[in-house]
């Protein structure tokens, strides 16, 4: 049975748009992140690095743009590790007993799960993306209009496997939590980490040699450093710091978010192989 | 009866010497029963008797611990997947996405199953007129009465046309009118050709729906049979007497030819007996009296399927179960 994803995909899309206040405060939370933290941040942050040297012939971006990239990666990390839930929601309420007793494959449970969380982050990133140019940030500034659908398509992709990656881990710990308050606590002191050491918010440079290692190899980092090649371009200064992409360092950011989601999507499956729900 | 033995002939659920264990408490100890095609059969036990774990393993929900079992054919370890297409279940709690219409119910089972488009479309009308639910199609599940969520689960379970369908206590929390529906339903679908599987704490739904009913108590099966044939086994008539003296009465009627068995109550004692009671009693007055023993009450009746349970599992059935499925399903409204 190929497309059984597809219909755990189609409940969970009914549900997405049936919870009407999910539904506007999913798509309102990043807007409004990016207009109060990011506007806040930058109008302070602005001001501070006046005065920098700037380097002749490099583009020099705000700390608006800088931080977008970041909120539409935080956005991603939040939604996809929540995007599991359901799977815990099912199996108390004794729905996942019809899914397991059924014959399709329980891959499929994992990947329309994946299917559905990806389509909420490509619909939220989309909307930060339009909500930060209509705020001033500069995302796809100088690019060509085959630039630009480039860099949106760049996006998605790197979004979308990073989403995958975390859908994948909070369904392998949804399906083996007791409680919505447990995996509640274990998502929050999973983001905490996974948000601050990542490039989201200022550099990693200046950290400490530790933090810095666990922050170059944060799947967050990986997307970030994604989202601004696409976005704002190869060869960028933001906080004074001198940002430079190759495509290569670009390919190795994929190639390790897609590392990150199969070794995820290992743990989901073993996870799903184990669940005893009755 | 040679319609019934035509329609009850190849043997669909084979069980034997099954057992599971939760940690040291078993459960399950060792079962062994067949239901026949086109049969109802069901498990009658209290709660907690091990029917839901016999259920859940049959449905391969549950992986076996000891035995063999197969369901249409199947071994449920070797060919759960064979089984799981092959079977329809109506679980003992609501299952139902309380946001969901009815149709996206069906749908999505259907979907589940991997049903083509244009067969999906067609039963999902069938069924809604079956369980006559056409009208609340595009009514989401949480505003249906508790009969209408039962109707709409039997009609999900029946979705795929199983060779054998699992009720798992079907009319639990259900008003008296209600559940009369549901066996009504039951039957009828029954009547279409499917092989029914059932479990059930009351005496009366065993009793009216079932061709065959194993009585399960801590694990094991007690014994099983046709509802008259188990009802039989106490005699015709059953005769409930309370006297002044209810050691000495027992010792004096304990040799009569047509008492078959008794059994002492807490304030009086029971006679089964082979004839038929209205003949006999005059006996036992008189032989009661001959030895100065006064009689208080005296009763007849015909053994029901709670004087069998009693008899055989030497206990009432607990219904504290019930009562709290109710309670829960009326708090949570």
């Amino acid at each position: 049975m190929p497309y059984g994803f597809t219909t755990i995909y189609w409940r969970d899309m009914i549900r997405f748009v049936r919870f009407k206040t999910l539904l506007v405060s999913s798509l309102l939370q990043p807007a409004l992140w990016l207009a109060f933290f990011g506007i806040a941040m930058s109008s302070s942050f602005d001001k501070l690095i006046t005065g920098l040297p700037v380097v002749p012939g490099v583009h020099m971006i705000g700390y608006l743009t800088f931080m977008g990239a970041g909120i539409i990666a935080m956005t991603t990390l939040f939604t996809s590790l929540f995007g599991g839930i359901v799977i815990l929601f099912d199996k108390n309420w004794g729905l996942m007993r019809e899914i397991l007793a059924s014959p399709m494959n329980r891959n499929h449970i994992i990947f329309g799960i994946g299917l559905s969380g990806v389509t909420k982050s490509f619909i939220q990133a989309i909307i930060i993306m339009v909500f930060g140019i209509l705020i001033g940030a500069a995302f796809f500034s100088g690019f060509t209009a085959v630039q630009t659908v480039v860099g949106v398509f760049g996006i998605l992709a790197f979004v979308g496997m990073f989403a995958l990656g975390f859908l994948f881990l909070s369904a392998a710990i949804a399906i083996s939590m007791e409680s919505p308050e447990g995996l509640q606590g274990v998502i929050t002191l999973l983001t905490m980490p996974i948000f601050f050491a990542s490039n989201a918010l200022y550099p990693i440079d200046s950290f400490p040699a530790f933090l810095k290692i666990l922050s170059v190899y944060n799947p967050m980092t990986l997307l970030i450093t994604g989202i601004r090649y696409f976005a704002i371009g190869p060869d960028f200064i933001a906080l004074g710091k001198h940002y430079q992409y190759t495509q290569s360092d670009i390919l190795m950011a994929y190639f390790g978010l897609v590392v990150f989601a199969t070794l995820t999507f290992g743990l989901a499956y073993w996870r799903f192989r184990k669940a005893v729900v009755t | 009866m040679p319609e019934t033995q035509q329609k009850h002939g190849e043997i669909i659920i084979s069980v034997e010497n099954l057992e599971h264990s939760y940690k040291d408490f078993k459960a399950v100890d060792g079962i062994s029963f067949s239901v026949k095609k086109g049969e109802i059969f069901s498990f009658l036990g209290p709660n907690g008797a091990g029917k839901s774990t016999a259920i859940n393993i049959l449905i391969t929900l549950l992986a076996k611990q000891k035995g063999t079992a197969s369901v249409a054919g199947f071994d449920v370890t070797r060919d759960p997947q064979k089984v799981r297409e092959s079977i329809g279940i109506v679980f003992q709690d609501i299952t139902l996405d309380r946001d969901m219409t009815v149709w996206e119910i069906l749908e999505f089972h259907g979907r589940l199953y991997n049903m083509p488009f244009e067969q999906r479309r067609k039963r999902i009308e069938e069924l809604l007129n079956l369980v006559e639910l056409a009208a609340k199609r595009d009514e989401r599940t949480k505003h249906l009465s508790g009969g209408m969520k039962r109707r709409l689960e039997i009609a999900r379970g029946l979705m795929t046309r199983p060779k054998v369908l699992f009720l798992d206590e079907p009319t639990i929390g259900l008003d008296p009118q209600t559940r009369l529906r549901m066996w009504e339903y039951i039957k009828g679908v029954n009547s279409e050709g499917t092989t029914i599987f059932l479990t059930t704490h009351y005496m009366d739904e065993a009793d009216q729906l079932s061709d065959r009913i194993s009585i399960i108590d801590h694990g094991r099966i007690v014994i099983s049979g046709k509802p008259w044939e188990l009802k039989n086994t106490l005699g015709r008539d059953l005769i409930y007497l309370e006297t002044n003296n209810n050691e000495a009465a027992v010792r004096f009627l304990k040799d009569l030819p047509s008492i078959r068995n008794m059994k002492v109550k807490s304030k009086g004692f029971v006679l089964m007996v082979n004839e038929d009671g209205s003949k006999v009693l005059p006996l036992i007055i008189d032989t009661l009296r001959n030895a100065g023993i006064e009689i208080s009450t005296i009763n007849l009746k015909k053994p029901s399927m709670d004087d069998v349970f009693v008899f055989y599992t030497g206990r009432e059935i607990r219904d504290e179960g019930h009562a709290k499925t109710s309670f829960r399903r009326a708090g949570g409204r």
